[in-house]
């Protein structure tokens, strides 16, 4: 057993290591929110009201209705980013290193999420500290209560990202997953608006957002935040995590996924 | 018989209607040095993908010291090496930081493994590159160090795909003699694959694969002698050219 946590301990390590010293990957993941905290949020408080609706019991500022979306959405860049690494690792060779391990490639692609996940949750608590210190406050058992939907929704956001890796051949091609993957998922989900303002201009975009994993991810962390627990968005989060890992698994098993279907075009 | 450092059994392998290997048949044995020999496209990469479960072994039968590689996965890859045609250690971490990464996913300790490193690399004569990012190395330090990084985990079989593709003839030479020394003093299976003939000396245990086939085994000496060649070179042509 030792073994095996030495190994996945090995892998979050690394993967640690390697954001300690990319500083501007950091800062980027702390500019990105603010931006939509300072910039965004502050232009929209005027024109968007956001009613009183759970797990809220009063009016809220719109900065503070936003907070749990940034919070998933410095988790979904996360996942992206590891999922370019990933891309990266796989282009420099890197990656040989670790499917050639003895430990199953399950395990390893499991260390490599809760690596990933270890390093989102550093940069979410620095982004909130940060905007504690702008006067966007939550109630203070809440930055306690929702680590663990920090850590369901990373897992999720983060597992996307390996799914995503197995099937980019090109780090060129990574600029489509911006257009493709990352805007839609945080543009059609409740991070920016609740879902009744969405059904108010569009029934499909309601279903859209309802149907879209990153919804569940910012509810859960939404009510949490609140020492709430949200079963529905939880479960939503939990089913895709198992859905979508099980996908990446199996399209980084040499005998049946996409890595065993390649040839030349991009190393296994 | 010896339970072999590496044995394959009529292992095959299609990339869809073309065939990368055909019933390919050889053993490497404790303690040699065994080239295996082609040009490129020849089917060695593939062939190491198949061993280091790259890539799924479909047909045939590969066994590590006797561990089936499609039964006992873990076993066969534990005891394991490898260095591969291009570099593999990350480039962002220092030498040190790749060798316990390399243990760890090995489940070796930091400790552990330093201890190992610090021996290898005094061996393999780059031990002064310890702290140095793995960017910042020669193409002969960084391969040094891989080869050092592959025997991290006391390995009994260690793969080298074109291991020295792109170096100085001092700095081939120097790898090949390393490796020479650790399989006699370690008893290492080298499976050392290449399409450079003075890499090979007579007395090696040499495999021909052309076109995905075993065309000859046997030492090197053995081959020239059965081709009525001058040299290993002659009987390789001589071999492929038949082959055609």
């Amino acid at each position: 057993m030792t073994g095996w946590i030495v190994c996945a301990a090995g892998v979050i390590w690394r993967e640690t290591l390697r954001f300690v010293q990319q500083r501007e990957r950091f800062v980027a993941s702390l500019v990105r929110p603010l931006v939509w905290l300072l910039i965004f949020a502050a232009g929209f408080r005027s024109i968007l009201g956001v009613s009183i609706q759970p797990p809220y019991e009063s009016y809220i500022l719109y900065e503070v209705y936003v907070l749990p979306g940034l919070c998933a959405m410095v988790q979904l860049f996360n996942g992206m980013q590891s999922s370019l690494s990933m891309v990266y690792d796989r282009e420099s060779g890197s990656m040989r290193t670790l499917l050639v391990s003895p430990y199953p490639r399950w395990f390893l692609l499991t260390s490599k999420l809760l690596a990933s996940v270890t390093i989102s949750l550093f940069q979410v608590y620095a982004f909130l500290l940060l905007a504690w210190f702008l006067d966007v406050r939550l109630p203070p058992w809440g930055y306690v209560a929702v680590l663990p939907a920090l850590v369901l929704s990373g897992l999720l956001l983060g597992a996307i990202g390996l799914l995503i890796s197995s099937a980019i051949r090109q780090l060129e091609n990574f600029a489509g997953v911006m257009n493709f993957v990352i805007f839609p998922m945080f543009f059609a989900s409740s991070a920016l608006y609740p879902l009744w303002r969405l059904a108010e201009s569009s029934r499909t975009l309601e279903w859209v957002a309802l149907l879209n994993p990153f919804t569940h991810c910012v509810e859960t962390i939404r009510f949490a935040f609140y020492l709430e627990f949200e079963p529905l968005s939880t479960a939503a989060t939990a089913g895709a995590l198992i859905v979508v890992l099980g996908l990446a698994i199996l399209a980084y098993d040499p005998s049946r996924g996409l890595m065993a279907r390649r040839r030349g075009g991009g190393r296994p | 018989m010896t339970v072999a450092a590496l044995e394959v059994e009529g292992v095959g392998h299609r990339f869809g209607g073309l065939a990368a290997l055909d019933d390919v048949s050889f053993r490497v044995e404790p303690g040699s040095f065994t080239a295996l020999l082609g040009v490129n496209g020849a089917g060695k990469t593939t062939l190491f993908n198949l061993v280091t479960r790259l890539y799924a072994n479909r047909s045939g039968r590969i066994a590590v010291r006797g561990h089936d590689l499609r039964r006992t996965p873990r076993k066969a890859l534990a005891t394991m090496g490898l260095v591969f045609q291009s570099r593999s250690l990350d480039n962002d971490l220092t030498v040190r930081q790749n060798f316990v990464y390399h243990g760890a996913l090995h489940g070796m300790s930091a400790r552990r493994t330093l201890a190992r490193a610090d021996a290898l690399l005094e061996r393999a004569g780059v031990a002064d590159v310890i702290d140095r990012k793995v960017r910042t190395l020669s193409g002969g330090q960084a391969r040094r160090v891989e080869i050092a990084r592959a025997m991290t985990h006391e390995p009994s079989l260690v793969l080298c795909d074109e291991a020295t593709v792109g170096l100085d003839v001092k700095s081939r030479r120097d790898i090949v003699a390393h490796l020479h020394d650790r399989a006699a003093a370690d008893g290492i299976g080298v499976l050392w694959a290449t399409h450079l003939i003075e890499e090979i000396g007579p007395d090696d245990p040499v495999v021909v694969l052309h076109r995905g086939k075993v065309l000859a085994r046997g030492t090197g000496r053995e081959i020239v002698e059965g081709q009525g060649a001058e040299d290993l070179a002659g009987a390789f042509l001589a071999l492929t050219e038949a082959s055609a």
